[in-house]
């Protein structure tokens, strides 16, 4: 399987020859082949633990295969180090950009490589033109000289293209470069990608959306358990295809949605502020439903859902939860009242990677598992086997640290941790960020259930097909201001990018409404039409409403 | 691969008007602390003299630029560890053993002065290595390691001592100049630091190795995968503080001649504040030796200062100890109103 046929050419640029990668008794690759061709785009397909990860840090330098061969021009090389693989022409952007917070962006660009005067001094002028150069070059404004705190993850990436552009890479690998980007961030990189590969660049592309393997790539490598399963052409091939590849199986349906049957109100906001992040921000979920808060990242959403935790003060507004007002700034408080987040970073926020599975699950419910102040391990222990059979959570043992999970599975652990404290209203932030397409849906199914049980679900989510596909209503943030809510029935990807992006009319929103009330947040006319994403992203609005916010208040 | 990427409409992207801004508001924030440092400074010196007219005649004033000499000295080696996001709390002890050492080496001889801070700087550079070694490829965290380093070196110094001292009666007079000489009535010492100040803070900032250390501070993760000698760099680092303590040693002996083993004792902790209230990142990647300077001086200063207001001198523990509180929660304000300053200006 590992024999790749060939037609004639020049030998690939960059190719992996029967590369294998253990760690400890995992084996991460086995037997992997991978060639990367001048011009051509190339997406790595599999699901999250494929090995993929693996494969990247092997062709970044970052470590070496325990077996197999990397081969450059043909030629066999060894990768000591990044710097080595970097000379070698390979770039390589990581899905969270690895920048330098407090330098300049000239220098995050140059470093260790910066353009030298006599006595080997660096030459800061030199550094400051060349960035100013690629900036041109890639068609954006940033200022050279400006920090990279505080960029925004689009912002960021487009730093490291210019880093990949300002040593002429050879070979570009992009490990889900896309992930936390908005539809029309990622159409500028596509196009910046599109013309390096057009130059002659061999591209190496990640993603979890199919739909951007597709839009980007011409031939795809699936891995599925560290093993190669498939390397084609994509022409011919559907996403359906890929998705047998890469689960080895038939998936059902991405999105299982149910009849739901919205109840009382369960968790209402009420114009809620915290001064420069978000304003006056008010709505209602009800149990038995699913609410999406949509938005461009950036626009506040988290920022709502942990103010509404607690986890934040605002500063004007409050929370009710089954009709009684919480205290402001209490996460304690929040938890009691029946509130759960699930937090977007998983690894920071919603559990400790050290700790074993029945641990992290055990966190929420100490007071319940305790006898005199002393945790009852076997407690603990029923408890996390009670979860993990009712969420599929694969695993080991439950005293297996959460931090060697796919992250699939640690995001069961975070909804298990949660779950466990029979929470009335859930909110989770990104559910399924970085999660692979299998796991995903069990995510979803298990949403809907728990929703269709009678639990009011909180979801913000960038991706777009799955707030679609999930939500009962829409609701849409735009610059820290709550700017549409838009009904299952009338959302599509138009009307809600249009709203996210502040193109849309403002809706007037505020006070209960009933959940299948007219709410609609059409552009009337052409307008919408003239907004597909991809559209210059013109974040603040240039041509309709700047203030567009305003009117919500 | 010489293309130009052609601007695609989408591509366009409105940044506000930050382009000069940029840069502004990035070194503002720490010219506004080393002028804040400096300005608190000269109005310490202003007050004190408004008190004491004395204290800023010839003599005053080169009393206070031989007291901070060494302190001033310290806090530029620490300064590269700190930008590092490390530490070295065994700078004090290193101080202790050279001048110790130096000492018992040129006593009763006719030694050079050269050969006595070569001495200084080789044992200096051992000590610092050493610790050096076990951070940066050992991988234990710096804290401990300086902290073990402290005691050991401590022992051996008093080991040695025996509870003996140095006496400047012993010492060759060309030493003891290095000391207490000038040149054009500004002492030796404060020259030699000023040396070693410009030095270091000219690599700092065109060198790549010195641009290197900022990067390894400011996300050692991102250093790695930028190709930066992570390791090689914070061992360089923890040499080059060890060496300086190394010199500072051998001029605590020019500078005092009589040296019991705890010299400079508890130093280490005065070096650290300094370098902080000077404004480099406790967690790195932030600052310049200016600043570490100035905060040195200002410390400095402060001591000298309230011996002539006749203000009993525990106050500069706890006036140290507020400053130093002070500087980081202002250093923490400060980012995280920048970091919100430049999310907006991108967002705009």
């Amino acid at each position: 399987m590992s024999d790749i046929p060939r037609t004639g050419g020049p030998p690939p640029v960059l190719a992996l020859e029967g590369v294998n990668k253990s760690f400890g008794s995992v084996r991460a690759l086995q037997g992997v082949s991978l060639e990367l061709s001048a011009g051509q785009a190339h997406a790595l397909a599999g699901e999250n633990g494929a090995g993929k990860s693996t494969l990247i840090k092997i062709l970044a330098g970052v470590g070496a295969p325990d077996a197999g061969t990397v081969r450059l021009d043909g030629e066999p090389a060894v990768f000591h180090g990044p710097a080595d693989a970097r000379d070698a022409g390979i770039a390589v952007i990581y899905q969270e950009p690895t920048l330098f917070a407090d330098l300049s962006i000239a220098e995050n660009i140059f470093m260790g490589r910066q353009p030298r005067r006599s006595f080997g001094r660096v030459d800061h002028k030199a550094v400051r033109e060349a960035t100013a150069a690629l900036m041109s070059r890639l068609g954006v404004r940033l200022d050279p000289d400006r920090p990279a705190r505080g960029l925004s993850i689009a912002d960021q990436q487009i730093v490291e293209i210019a880093k990949a552009l300002s040593f002429d890479a050879r070979v570009l690998i992009m490990d889900e470069p896309t992930a936390a980007l908005t539809g029309s961030e990622t159409a500028r990189l596509f196009s910046v990608v599109e013309t390096l590969r057009a130059a002659g660049a061999a591209v190496l592309f990640i993603s979890h959306r199919l739909s951007e393997i597709f839009a980007l790539c011409q031939w795809v490598t699936t891995l599925r358990d560290g093993r190669l399963v498939a390397s084609e052409p994509l022409d011919g091939l559907t996403e359906d295809d890929l998705v047998r590849r890469m689960v080895g199986r038939d998936l059902g349906e991405l999105y299982p949605k149910h009849e739901t049957h919205t109840g009382e109100p369960a968790l209402d906001v009420r114009r809620l502020t915290r001064e420069g992040v978000f304003h006056d921000v008010s709505f209602t979920v009800h149990r038995g439903e699913i609410v999406a808060l949509a938005g461009l990242v950036g626009a506040g959403r988290s920022e709502v859902v942990q103010a509404v935790f607690g986890v934040d003060k605002p500063d004007a507004g409050h929370v009710e939860v089954d009709g009684t007002a919480l205290r402001p700034g209490s996460p304690t408080a929040a938890v009691a009242a029946g509130l759960a987040l699930v937090p977007e970073d998983r690894r920071q926020r919603g559990l400790v990677m050290e700790a074993g599975i029945e641990r992290n699950i055990g966190l929420t419910g100490l007071g319940q598992l305790c006898t005199a102040g002393l945790v009852r391990r076997t407690l603990e222990r029923a408890r996390a086997a009670d979860w993990a059979v009712r969420l599929q959570l694969k695993y080991d043992r439950l005293s297996d640290a959460v931090g060697v999970l796919s992250g699939g599975n640690q995001q069961k652990v975070v909804l298990a941790k949660w779950l466990a404290t029979e929470p009335a209203v859930l909110i989770v932030d990104e559910p399924t960020r970085g999660i692979d397409v299998g796991t995903k849906a069990e995510v979803h199914r298990l949403l809907t259930e728990l929703a269709a049980d009678g639990l009011a679900v909180l979801m913000v989510s960038s991706d777009l097909p799955e707030v679609l596909g999930m939500a009962d209503r829409v609701l849409v943030m735009h610059e820290g201001r709550l700017v549409a809510e838009i009904p299952r029935a009338d959302a599509d990807e138009e009307n809600v990018m249009a709203a996210a992006t502040g193109r849309a009319p403002v809706q007037r929103l505020g006070g209960p409404r009933e959940p299948d009330g007219p709410g609609r947040a059409h552009a009337p006319g052409g307008r919408a039409e003239d907004d597909e994403p991809g559209d210059p992203d013109e974040p603040n609005g240039t041509n309709g409403s700047p203030d567009a916010g305003g009117e919500a208040a | 691969m010489s293309v130009t990427v052609d601007r695609p409409p989408a591509t366009e992207r409105d940044t506000g008007s930050p382009r000069r801004a940029g840069r502004s508001l990035a070194e503002s924030v720490l010219r506004v602390r080393e002028f804040s440092i400096g300005a608190a400074l000269v109005l310490l010196i202003f007050a004190t003299w408004l008190v004491n007219p004395g204290f800023l005649d010839g003599q005053g004033v080169k009393d206070l630029l031989l007291n901070s000499s060494i302190l001033v000295l310290l806090a530029t080696g620490q300064s590269v560890v700190v930008l590092t996001r490390n530490i070295d709390l065994s700078v004090g002890s290193v101080v202790g053993l050279t001048a110790f050492a130096c000492g018992d080496f040129v006593s009763g001889t006719d030694h050079s002065p050269l050969t006595v801070l070569a001495l200084g700087i080789a044992l200096g550079t051992v000590c610092g290595l050493a610790s050096g070694l076990l951070v940066s490829f050992g991988r234990v965290p710096a804290l401990v390691v300086t902290l073990g380093m402290l005691y050991v070196i401590q022992g051996v110094d008093h080991a040695w001592a025996h509870g003996e001292q140095i006496n400047a009666a012993n010492l060759p007079d060309s030493v003891l100049t290095l000391g207490s000489g000038s040149v054009l009535g500004i002492p030796y010492l404060p020259l030699i630091t000023a040396a070693v100040l410009c030095a270091t803070a000219y690599y700092l900032r065109t060198y790549r190795g010195g641009r290197e250390l900022y990067a390894i501070g400011s996300s050692p993760q991102a250093a790695r995968l930028a190709g930066v000698p992570v390791r090689r760099r914070v061992l360089a680092a923890y040499a080059f503080s060890g060496a300086v303590a190394g010199f500072a040693g051998a001029l605590w002996l020019a500078r005092f001649g009589t040296v019991v083993a705890d010299a400079a004792n508890g130093w280490e902790l005065t070096v650290v504040s300094a370098v902080v209230v000077g404004g480099i990142s406790i967690t790195g990647g932030v600052g310049t030796v200016w600043g570490a300077a100035l905060g040195a001086l200002l410390l400095t200063t402060i001591g000298s200062a309230l011996v002539v207001l006749k203000v009993d001198s525990f106050w500069e523990q706890a006036i140290t100890g507020a400053l130093l509180l002070a500087a980081i929660s202002t250093d923490r304000i400060v980012r995280s109103r920048t970091t919100r300053a430049l999310r907006k200006r991108s967002r705009q």
